[in-house]
């Protein structure tokens, strides 16, 4: 029998590991969502940013706030070079080669990153104080990366609901044409939809390099996990996808404590399965 | 003249472990054989991805139908013959479980390609788990028997591999060719392009989805176990998950989807690259023969849209015979 | 100089050509109808002005200004406003963010709050609904809403397709006394519409389209007799 601390305790690392996720899901489903194609590749950019840390801080001594920003922009920057090198030429093409095209590029960014910097696993440790909630372990340095997730996804709300911009990328998702008509170059919107999107994937990295080390292969099992929840919280459906974000970190962190770390993603994967047949238009979407 | 084709490829092939190559014919016999029996799979893959069931999660079948049959044999002693065909009904048992559902709530475009993909994860991440087993992510040897034995499928001299793999893979254009052929083809021509129009002229859009998802799944498993009893060797990530399923993918989309030599086509160009690229880099750079393969595969998705043998068959006919009978997301022009 | 002038428009989908040799002209401060029965081109007329379709042989000019080629976004910071077929509104964003995406090109961003108060005062239901979604009005508050959509980017020329579509005949005499508020504000309007006894009332001009040609063009009084109604109707 396990003891009912460490399920506590599973649940609350659940929640601040749902944090991250829902950055992870909301800047690929923002993406998804207005230009309806999958970016196989996401996690891989995250991939890259964390490494970014890793050398600023651990390697050149950068404090750690300038490396995390400096993710953020390269983040941003990688979404843009993505969208204007590889989704743009192929926007008129079949969904399966668009799917595809961002296929090669996980390779391509596996393989360059195991050929830059080997399969080694590195990481930032900060060295935070922890705090002890009636036997609940709470380490500072999961805290701060929830904390500041949350601040994002509150200004990624903000920006998509109080800006024309923003309120722009919303309407394209619903009727392309038809914002067309308004005078919005549907390109553009595209454009500062990518980079959005790749800023969050920048921010994700610059978080998660202070809970996993970083090794080329990142992206493997969180890549999907993300795809997962962002058709669970239902395409474009910015709230389910935050609601889907903490069910999917729920279900890895207690089953991980239950069974194992792998049986954790079989179970969220399985949930994923059988959600999808019972509410395939997501967790929050209204039947009929 | 096409007609020919396949007879006069399959001679020539047939002819091939007969020509002297100097030192070369071991390694040259080891690639036709990898060749012939990704070709296969890829058009196990062809035959639902053509009518837009995009599976990224054939690894889950091929992972189980080769995984099934290792472990028959290396725990029980069951013969491959028996374990293969267990492992494929085992393999048509997922595939139905899955496509049930499919078909049923009409999880159809990116949503049943992230479905494919969770059952591929979940195959991967249950042979992970699942150690004492299956070895991990170590993977793990299929049992030695020491001498040539058609019981347990293993031969230490290449070419009864690369027979076996050639008729593996004309039995498979055999298929294909049937499916091309009769009437499910049109029918599921018909719900590629507008499912609800098709249901509504009485075709039975369920069941021919559940058929052709289960086929093309058994003919993975197929080719999983035919590898398996090759390479002597399963791991979990060059049999199973995303990265393989992807693979079997680009190769049917580089070669060219809709035509019967496509997936062939595309086995050969894919492998031959990688194999080249490894052989140009051996053991220095290591990661750069596989970043030189992502990048040109970017590239080939960008350029040839339609496919090697699609883009030639265009060229040469002035139109899109190869293609699918209209762009998947072409809008009815309204009145 | 015409406000808005179409010679020999041809243009189609794929091999389908729609509209053949089309000639129309809208002049500052007038009301132009466009009718005809269904299947005629009246949409793809519309489609081709906001540059949705591309023209495939002729011009089209605005203020003197060749429109021909380019692509919606710009045609409508020349001034045209679409109100589409169907309505096309963002039905999970609310009325108030509706009107804001009318109001995205830089020009009419400026003026937002000025402009969103004429149309709230020139459709107060609107005012009274701007936190609801769009996708919870009735049809006839939607179709106000479109238009209302369109009056946010300040245009000088709207094009309005089929706005009694899919109305209750109550609503549909409603309807068209908006547009005639919406007209004696000063807006230059080119409608296509099925109700032509309706629209004869409101409008200067109108022409009569039939299987993608103008077959006729006069005076909206002149023109309000049983043999061009029928012929608008049926084709005939």
């Amino acid at each position: 029998m396990i003891d009912p601390i460490f399920l506590a305790e599973a649940a609350v690392n659940g929640v601040l590991l749902g944090g991250v996720l829902a950055l992870l899901a909301l800047g690929l489903n923002l993406i998804f969502g207005v230009i309806d194609i999958v970016w196989i590749a996401y996690v891989d950019l995250v991939m890259l940013c964390m490494y970014l840390v890793y050398f600023l801080v651990q390697v050149y001594g950068w404090p750690v706030w300038a490396g995390g920003l400096a993710a953020v922009a390269l983040g941003a920057a990688l979404g843009i070079a993505v969208h204007l090198l590889i989704i743009s030429p192929i926007l008129g093409s079949a969904p399966i080669n668009q799917l595809l095209a961002t296929g090669g590029l996980l390779f391509f960014l596996q393989s360059f990153a195991t050929f830059l910097w080997t399969t080694d696993h590195r990481s930032v440790r900060l060295s935070l104080p922890s705090y002890d909630l009636g036997g609940i372990f709470l380490p500072l340095t999961r805290v701060i990366p929830f904390a500041i997730s949350i601040l994002a996804l509150v200004a990624l709300y903000l920006f998509l609901t109080r800006t024309f911009v923003g309120t722009a990328i919303r309407a394209v998702s619903q009727d392309r044409e038809a914002m067309g008509l308004m005078g919005a170059n549907p390109h553009r919107i595209y454009l500062v939809t990518s980079a959005v999107g790749g800023l969050m994937a920048g921010l994700a990295g610059a978080l998660l390099i202070f809970l996993y080390s970083v090794h080329p292969f990142f992206g493997g099992q969180l890549g999907p996990l993300t795809f997962m929840i962002c058709v669970l919280g239902g395409l474009g459906n910015m709230v389910g996808a935050f609601v889907a974000s903490f069910i999917m970190s729920e279900i890895i962190s207690i089953a991980g404590v239950l069974w194992s770390t792998e049986m954790g993603y079989v179970i969220a994967f399985v949930v994923f399965i059988v959600m999808i047949f019972v509410r395939p238009g997501g967790i929050l979407a209204r039947r009929g | 003249m096409r007609r020919a084709l396949v007879p006069v490829l399959a001679a020539l092939l047939a002819l091939a472990p007969l020509v002297p190559m100097a030192g070369m014919k071991q390694y040259v016999l080891h690639v036709m054989i990898q060749i012939l029996i990704w070709s296969f799979i890829g058009g196990a893959w062809s035959l639902m991805g053509r009518f837009g069931l995009v599976s990224l999660g054939h690894g889950a079948f091929l992972g189980l139908g080769a995984y099934a049959t290792v472990l028959l044999w290396n725990f029980w002693a069951w013969s491959p013959w028996l374990g293969g065909a267990v492992a494929v009904v085992l393999t048509a048992i997922l595939a139905a479980v899955v496509a049930y559902p499919c078909s049923r709530f009409q999880v159809v475009g990116h949503y049943f390609g992230l479905v494919t993909l969770a059952v591929g994860e979940v195959i991967r991440l249950l042979i992970i788990a699942e150690r004492d087993w299956t070895g991990g992510s170590l993977g793990v040897s299929l049992k030695p028997v020491g001498s040539d034995s058609l019981w347990a499928l293993q031969f230490a001299d290449k070419r009864v591999f690369y027979y076996g793999a050639l008729a593996l893979w004309l039995a498979g254009l055999w298929v294909w060719h049937r499916v091309d052929r009769s009437m499910a083809r049109s029918a599921m021509e018909a719900i590629g392009e507008d499912e609800t129009a098709a249901a509504s002229v009485g075709i039975h859009v369920t069941r021919f989805k559940i058929a052709i998802t289960v086929l093309s799944a058994a003919l993975t498993a197929v080719g999983g176990v035919a590898y398996a009893q090759y390479i002597a060797y399963v791991n979990p990530d060059t049999l199973a998950g995303i990265g393989v399923s992807l693979r079997i993918v680009f190769a049917v989309v580089l070669g060219g989807m809709y035509s019967l030599l496509g997936p062939a086509v595309g086995a050969a160009l894919t492998i031959a690259l990688s194999e080249w690229l490894r052989i140009a880099f051996g053991l220095k750079l290591i990661g750069m023969a596989e970043t030189i393969y992502g990048f040109l595969l970017v590239v080939f998705i960008i350029f040839l849209p339609a496919g090697i043998v699609g883009s030639a068959g265009g060229l040469l006919r002035g139109g899109a015979r190869y293609g699918p009978p209209h762009p998947p997301d072409a809008r009815r022009a309204p009145a | 100089m015409s406000l808005l002038e179409l010679t020999g428009v041809t243009t189609g989908y794929g091999h389908f050509t729609a509209l053949w040799d089309v000639g129309l002209r809208v002049e500052r401060g007038e009301a132009v109808a466009v009718v005809g029965p269904n299947g005629a081109g009246k949409t793809t007329l519309l489609r081709v002005i906001s540059g949705v379709l591309p023209v495939r042989a002729g011009t089209l000019t605005f203020d003197g200004a060749a429109l021909a080629g380019r692509p919606a976004h710009e045609v409508v910071a020349h001034g045209i406003a679409h109100v589409p077929e169907g309505r096309r509104l963002f039905p999970t964003l609310t009325v108030a963010d509706n009107l804001k995406m009318g109001a995205y090109l830089g020009r009419a961003r400026k003026h937002y709050a000025e402009t969103l108060a004429r149309v709230y005062a020139l459709f107060p239901v609107l005012a009274e609904r701007r936190t609801q979604r769009a996708g919870s009005l009735s049809g006839g508050e939607q179709q106000m809403l479109a238009i209302g959509r369109a009056l946010m980017s300040r245009p000088r020329l709207i094009l309005l397709d089929e706005p009694s579509m899919g109305l209750a005949p109550v609503m549909v005499l409603r309807l068209f006394d908006l547009i005639r508020r919406v007209r004696e504000e000063g807006y230059t309007i080119l409608v296509v519409e099925q109700n032509v006894r309706q629209v004869l009332k409101l409008v200067d001009r109108a022409y009569l389209l039939e299987v993608g040609r103008i077959k006729m063009e006069g005076r909206a009084a002149e023109l309000n007799d049983q043999d061009f109604v029928r012929k608008a109707y049926v084709g005939l």
